[in-house]
């Protein structure tokens, strides 16, 4: 019983992980929030069901479609939704156009595909064990997305290029650097990690459009309470949190459990805003 | 100059009390007039379209300040709709105890709603604009959740019915007038706030949260009443919601509920009543013009936003703006009146001094003030001069609660003054202006001034909801003092104007005349010459000149050398941290190192 409570709240906490480093790399690139970091998990296991089960394409030819779809909304969010309102971020618009976007296509979602959570199908032929590929799935993914990362940041010129728009967009413009070009590339792979997020765990949270609002906010209690920015914290927290979360659930029920959650979120938040990693607060006058 | 008696008299604009929410008000009469007539012309369907239009609208009105007014982004407030109309038919059908009549149950849900108002919305102290918009998020999701699970008093997804008020209330167009009646109510009271201090204090908050500070307003205690209000006509729309529909379930209640009442306040537009008020009726009636489009509805909600965000970020209300589309004068002068003074600051104030004893202050390595001393006295004008970070920006905020010192004091007359509580420096009577202007430009040029005034009102929350008559009272000497304050600063022609449209010298004697509303005893200017022309240096020495005879202690932060040396008692040069020289004008004008260092040459 414990096993199976810690292999699912691992599994969770890395879905909800991989969704907190889809939020950061999008702020990393830009300062901006995106309400659409849970739409991205939502796409994936929609599209992946609609590719791998409905139009029967392989496996692998549905995965990498589901990624390019999820880098073409990056794409698509950043031009939208985040471009236009950058210059006036201090008005914080981009909540509302992010918002607008996230609902826009959670909405022809809901209507093409049905409200209904449909099964997402087996990726691997493999037999069911108590490591089912439905939780070592979602763990690979995670494991893949943050070490990839680690590397692009740490090894690649584009990655140093990455981290100095983080750091200071206007110094690095100043260095030359193409920073509308680099957030658009930023937005696309944030874009194909939420959408891997929702397709690695495509079985544990089927093909939903429900999905989308459930993500946003679990996927930015990593966030925050990882420090945003921060993917390790990311991981970290994910994974608590998913721990947590289902061992709630054992110990007081479902529904019980997502107050738990929220509640514990809300107090962690209020006793330290900045997160759990910590953060300074800007220059205000 | 001899002036003429009567001008001394300051000027009354015309149509002053044209606060953007009741300057609107044939709107309001024609509006309920229409909904007074409706039963005339609609039939039974239109009928509970009108009467849905109505629920919706006494929560948004509510939603209203804490979105449009306070600047909050508050997306789930459908859990509060959730909670009402749960609390209501439960309560009434008797499920957990004796049933009670639907009229209790229904003030019982505003309880309930007021309760959870203020825990839904308390986080906002704390957190930032996104982190409060995904905990009210949260909240929206886990409340329909519980409603879901907790079947023995919600019945779970069941459901149960919805309460039935008694005649004359339970007919269609009975529920329609008691519906309309309570719209009518939430209009009335929001539109009061929101020409009150409180409304004109929500909006600082939201567009110069720090210049609210400065003026004393303490975002806690008004966000909380904010919060209470809405939370509180939240549950009693969901009461009114639950007896619409007659029965409930948790499926009734979907985050595009909480969509449609979000983007109907910034549809119309933030800081406004009229317009939400429209965009609430427009997103409730649209979708019934045509079939097919109900399913897209909440899909139509979005795109409108997203074009409203990026295309028209004023909403309704500033296409109904007209009077502010009207060209003003190109050449105008801003000319002081300081002989006004003595009537709006009145007798000079005892003698008293603002001292800084060895106060230092180190940014990481870097020493921003090194063991400054200063005395600021009453009558004095100081002048507090270096280079560019010398610490003169860093002084000013250190003296008015932004940084906290790490050695030394600050003290009025003998009592310390409190780090971090910057809203009670106004109490002290100590002002300040900014570097930047900080001013509310979606307001008008007197609202702006009277949000200076905010602190010397003396009713309360309460008491401006019901336009009872402290509230009156008080409106009526913030705006007597702020056309004061306008006429001294030379701007009072410019009162009914939007903050926005003026030029940047103007936005500096804007914030000098909300400065004034607390007729301060210590008036800290930051750099206020900056920007303006040389004739408009010279009516502001002339003016801050005036402002020390009336009994003010002044501290000038600036870089204009002449203006310092013409209006100064006493100068303090700074360099990296620390006190260069002192002394008055003359000895710094002769003082060798000053010289070389700053004035050159």
């Amino acid at each position: 019983m414990v096993q199976s409570i810690v292999l699912s709240g691992v599994a969770i906490g890395c879905i909800y992980a991989l969704i907190g480093i889809t939020y950061n790399v999008m702020f990393a690139a830009s300062r901006v929030f995106s309400f659409t970091a849970g739409t991205l998990g939502m796409l994936g296991g929609i599209l992946g069901a609609l590719f791998i089960a409905r139009f029967g394409l392989p496996v692998a030819v549905g995965f990498l479609l589901v990624l390019a779809a999820g880098a073409v909304f990056g794409i698509v969010t950043e031009i939208v939704a985040v471009r236009p309102v950058l210059r006036s971020i201090e008005q914080h618009l981009y909540v509302l156009s992010t918002l607008a976007l996230a609902l826009m296509v959670q909405q022809v979602a809901a209507i093409e595909w049905g409200t209904d959570a449909r099964p997402f199908p087996r990726l691997l032929d493999l037999a069911r064990g108590d490591f089912d590929q439905q939780v070592w799935l979602p763990m690979a993914a995670c494991l893949v997305a943050i070490v990839g990362l680690e590397l692009l940041y740490r090894h690649t010129l584009i990655g140093h290029a990455f981290l100095a728009i983080a750091e200071d967009a206007y110094a690095a413009r100043g260095l030359g650097l193409p920073v509308r070009g680099l957030r658009m590339t930023s937005f696309a792979l944030a874009g194909a990690i939420g959408a891997l997020a929702g397709f690695a765990g495509g079985e544990l949270l089927l093909a939903y459009f429900g999905n989308a609002p459930l993500l946003t906010f679990y996927g930015f209690v990593p966030v925050a309470l990882g420090g945003m920015g921060n993917n390790r914290g990311a991981v970290a927290a994910g994974l608590l949190l998913g721990l947590f979360q289902q061992a709630a659930n054992f110990l007081v029920g479902g529904i019980f459990a997502s107050v738990a959650v929220f509640a514990v979120f809300i107090l962690v938040l209020l006793a330290r805003p900045e997160g759990l990693a910590g953060a300074t607060l800007a220059r205000r006058v | 100059m001899e002036m003429p008696a009567a001008r001394l008299q300051p000027r009354r604009a015309a149509g002053l009390g044209a606060a953007r929410a009741f300057g609107s008000a044939p709107a309001f009469l024609v509006l309920l007039l229409l909904a007074l007539a409706f039963p005339l012309f609609g039939g039974g369907y239109w009928g509970t379209i009108a009467t849905r239009a109505c629920v919706y609208w006494v929560l948004v009105s509510g939603l209203n300040l804490v979105v449009g007014f306070a600047g909050q982004i508050a997306i789930g407030w459908v859990a509060l709709l959730t909670l009402g109309a749960y609390a209501t038919s439960v309560l009434a059908a008797g499920n957990v105890m004796p049933a009670i009549s639907p009229y209790l149950a229904l003030a019982a849900a505003a309880v309930v709603g007021a309760v959870f108002g203020l825990i839904v919305g308390l986080p906002a102290l704390r957190l930032r604009t996104f982190y409060f918009a995904i905990t009210t998020l949260g909240f929206a999701t886990i409340v329909t959740q519980v409603a879901l699970a907790w079947q023995s008093v919600t019945g779970g997804g069941v459901g149960v019915p919805g309460p039935v008020f008694s005649p004359p209330f339970d007919t269609q167009w009975g529920f329609y007038y008691f519906c309309l009646g309570l719209a009518a109510l939430c209009t009335w009271m929001t539109a009061n706030v929101a020409a009150s201090r409180f409304g004109r204090a929500l909006t600082a908050i939201r567009d110069a949260e720090v210049a609210a500070e400065a003026c004393g307003i303490a975002k806690p205690a008004l966000l909380a009443a904010v919060f209470l209000f809405s939370g509180a006509v939240a549950g009693v729309a969901g009461g009114l919601f639950a007896s619409l529909q007659s029965y409930i379930t948790p499926d009734a209640f979907t985050l595009d509920l909480s969509v449609l009442f979000f983007i109907a306040i910034l549809i119309g537009g933030r800081g406004s009543i009229l317009g939400p008020l429209l965009g609430t009726i427009l997103l409730t009636v649209l979708p019934e013009f045509a079939a097919p489009l109900v399913a897209w509805s909440t899909f139509l909600y979005a795109v409108l936003l997203l074009a409203i965000v990026l295309l028209m970020p004023g909403g309704i209300a500033d296409l109904l703006d007209f009077k502010n589309r009207r060209p003003l004068a190109s050449h105008r002068a801003i000319v002081p009146r300081p002989e006004l003074l003595p009537r709006l600051i009145g007798a000079p104030v005892r003698e008293s001094a603002l001292t800084l004893d060895r106060v230092a202050l180190s940014f990481g390595g870097v020493r921003a003030i090194d063991g400054l001393d200063l005395a600021i006295r009453s009558g004095q004008v100081h002048g507090l001069i270096g280079p560019n970070g010398s610490g003169k920006t860093t002084t000013l905020n250190v003296i008015s609660g932004y940084y906290a010192q790490q050695r030394g004091a600050v003290r009025l007359n003998d009592a310390d003054l409190p780090p971090f509580v910057r809203h009670a420096r106004a109490r002290m009577r100590i002002a300040r202006t900014f570097q930047t202007p900080r001013i509310v430009g979606a307001a008008s040029v007197i609202e702006n001034v009277m949000i200076g005034g905010t602190i010397a009102g003396r009713g309360t929350f309460v008491e401006s909801l019901l336009s009872l008559p402290r509230h009156r009272a008080d409106e009526a000497r913030l705006r007597d003092a702020a056309v004061l304050a306008l006429s001294i600063v030379g701007l009072e022609a410019l009162a009914p104007v939007r903050a926005d449209r003026l030029q940047h010298s103007e936005l500096r004697f804007i914030e000098i005349a909300r400065a004034l509303m607390l007729r301060p005893a210590f008036l800290l200017l930051d750099e206020p010459a900056a920007g303006l022309s040389a004739d408009e240096i010279k009516r502001l020495g002339a003016l801050l000149r005036a402002i020390a005879s009336a009994g003010t202690g002044v501290l000038l932060v600036e870089h204009h050398a002449d203006l310092i040396f013409d209006v100064c008692h006493h100068v303090t040069v700074l360099n990296l941290g620390r006190m260069l020289a002192a002394g008055t004008p003359a000895e710094i004008r002769a003082h060798r190192e000053v010289v070389n260092a700053y004035l050159g040459g």
